[in-house]
């Protein structure tokens, strides 16, 4: 069994913390929150221990790893407490206030060969991954635009609130749900290096934008939109889209369906001219615990498989995660400077 | 339990399949009368239960049922709760202590004259019952037989072994509101096994069940032993699959389980309802 602990009990941590209990080979050892609410139900209802301060819990508990999820402010020195003391770390995301503090402890977890993950979950919804593979199968020919969407309904009324209004302290929607998408672009199609231009706009929050319209160009020098908005209410929950573009047809995917269009057939594939839909039911990954979508538990069981293989993860590294932060970076100073 | 019951999914854009068809089913539903106009169709064939999440929307609908008492005589709601959208942004926005204030009935402070948080503190147990009351209440006057904790809760209790809630929840429905607890889960086996361990026996619980194994965490061979050996009452649901399965080979699948009793499905037009209705009842 693996030695686990998790701090920060918001809505993510406490997702962790049931994966986790559920998973066959981990030990959830003990849980970390400013809030006495939440520790005082783990304390009646579970056998895990409860503690307020994350620097005492990695002492006394000695956990093999630790999963981080407090806001983000927080991310930093926690993740660097955990490093130096030879923990590997899952981390929320966004993952640090700064690309620089990033790429120190991306520095610091690669130096002392501990497995280093944040929660980019997109990555293990099946319908990314096949966009990813059809990409690199070159199916669209020359490729000539991409777009990448999220819309969903976080604030929806003006309220004023917590850390998450505060862009100080990584709230708004260009950290919570922009970042997702840069980081599906980054990884998918390839890596933003140049802002065109970028629109952050306030409907309802005070002090941090509601939506996020950006002008991406990218290390294989081609362009395209980011397009994200968390004050749109005709979305249910939030959804996430890319569309890419090239000479052959196009890609629509999003985490139900990766829908293909072909000017001409691609044999080696077996996709005909026309459109071709593929489902998320056959390209889902399978998971032993489900809760709120595999990919949550695939993540997680990614991470602790990396751990016990003494493998090096390829998924959501730091190195990944410090570098969609300095995307964001590029941006917010695109948009100060225009 | 009834071997038909309609789901809500179709009504709330809720595809598993596909995003846009469920922007589409919401264009479709965007008003209460085209809700009813469907449920009063499911009627007409001879379902009487309607399984539905405590969506907002469902107030109205419930509304209709009261005032018309006539057209709905006999007619049951299995309530679902909670719709966990609405806590999860809440729980994004305003924290976990903010979305209690937000939808915990009337004043906190109140609710608990001595102390407010403080004391809640000490007292999850009624906290959930002032939650559970204050998802009821668009129910009142209207048969609920079962009661059911949706599969996020349930399978968040169960990933956190906090089991004991389960007996405290079983307990309150069964007293306060005179119903059979029931559990939505993906993680059927595992539920089960928890149920047990902390007194509940054969509860009703409702997952899916298809052939591809779709959502069937734990494997599906584990479903079928389960649904051969165990002691529970279980409830189909996703038969097809999220669409991956056409009806008829979907639910000859199931025939080959004499325990379960009922099936969840939704649909939007008469004839898709009375084609799913007759293969159900003639598997099953």
């Amino acid at each position: 069994m693996i030695k686990g602990a998790i701090t920060g009990l918001g809505k993510m941590g406490i997702s962790h913390a049931a994966i986790l209990g559920a998973h066959p080979e981990v030990e959830m050892v003990a849980v970390c929150d400013a809030s006495s609410l939440v520790l005082n139900a783990f304390n009646k209802f579970s056998s895990v221990k409860t503690y307020t301060d994350f620097e005492k819990m990695v002492e006394s508990e000695k956990p093999e790893f630790v999963v981080i999820a407090t806001p983000t402010k927080y991310h930093y020195p926690m993740v660097k407490y955990a490093l130096e003391r030879g923990v590997h770390v899952f981390c929320e995301k966004p993952f640090t206030l700064t690309a620089s503090q990033g790429e120190e402890l991306t520095e610091l977890a690669n130096q002392k060969g501990l497995v280093n993950q944040v929660g980019f979950h997109n990555h293990f919804i099946g319908t990314f991954r096949e966009l990813k593979r059809l990409l690199s199968q070159n199916v669209l020919g020359e490729v000539f635009h991409f777009s990448g969407e999220s819309y969903g309904p976080v604030v929806t009324k003006e309220k004023g609130g917590t850390w998450r209004s505060n862009p100080e302290e990584g709230g708004g929607c260009l950290y919570d749900y922009a970042s997702h998408v840069i980081n599906l672009i980054q990884e998918i199609i390839g890596r933003p290096e140049k802002i065109d231009g970028a629109l952050l706009k306030s409907f309802y929050s005070k002090g941090v934008e509601d939506a996020v319209y950006s002008l991406l160009r990218l290390d294989n020098g081609l362009s395209g939109t980011l397009l994200v908005n968390w004050s749109d209410e005709t979305y249910r929950k939030m959804s996430t889209s890319l569309t890419v573009q090239g000479k052959n047809g196009k890609i629509i995917c999003d985490a139900t369906e990766v829908k293909i269009y072909l000017k001409k057939a691609v044999p080696s594939e077996k996709l005909e001219k026309g459109w071709t839909i593929k489902y998320i039911t056959d390209l889902a990954l399978p998971v032993g615990f489900y809760l709120r979508g595999e990919e949550y538990s695939a993540q997680i069981d990614y991470f602790v498989d990396c751990i016990s293989n003494g493998r090096k993860s390829e998924y959501n590294t730091f190195e990944q995660a410090a570098y969609t932060d300095k995307v964001i970076e590029m941006i917010v100073n695109h948009s100060k400077t225009n | 339990m009834e071997k038909v019951l309609f789901g809500d999914n179709q009504f709330f854009a809720v595809n598993h399949l596909s995003d846009e068809k469920s922007r589409a089913q919401s264009i479709r539903f965007k008003d209460d009368a085209s809700i009813i106009r469907v449920l009063d169709q499911a009627i007409s064939l001879g379902i009487d239960t309607f399984m539905c999440t405590t969506h907002d929307r469902i107030a109205n609908i419930c509304d209709h049922i009261r005032k018309n008492p006539a057209d709905y005589n006999g007619f049951k709601i299995y309530p679902c709760m909670p719709y966990a959208h609405k806590y999860a942004n809440a729980v994004t926005e305003l924290g976990i202590v903010g979305t209690i204030k937000q939808y915990v009935p009337g004043n906190i402070f109140g609710t608990f004259a001595k102390g407010g948080l403080a004391y809640l503190n000490k007292d999850f147990i009624k906290l959930m019952q002032l939650l559970i009351d204050a998802e009821m209440k668009m129910f009142a006057g209207i048969q609920t037989p079962v009661i059911f904790i949706q599969n996020v809760l349930v399978d968040m209790i169960l990933g956190l072994k906090m089991y004991r809630v389960f007996a405290e929840f079983d307990a309150y429905i069964r007293k306060k509101y005179n119903s059979e607890p029931g559990y939505i889960t993906m993680n059927m086996p595992a539920l089960l096994d928890a149920l047990n361990s902390v007194g509940i026996e054969n509860p009703i619980i409702c997952s899916s069940i298809n052939k591809i194994g779709f959502r069937m965490s734990g494997g599906k061979e584990m479903y079928e032993k389960y649904l051969k050996e165990r002691e529970f009452r279980p409830i189909a649901m996703q038969v097809l699959a999220a669409g991956a399965l056409r009806p008829k080979e979907a639910i000859e699948y199931l025939g080959q389980f004499p325990k379960i009793e009922s099936v969840l499905f939704g649909a939007s037009s008469k004839p898709h309802i009375q084609e799913t209705k007759s293969l159900i009842e003639s598997c099953l």
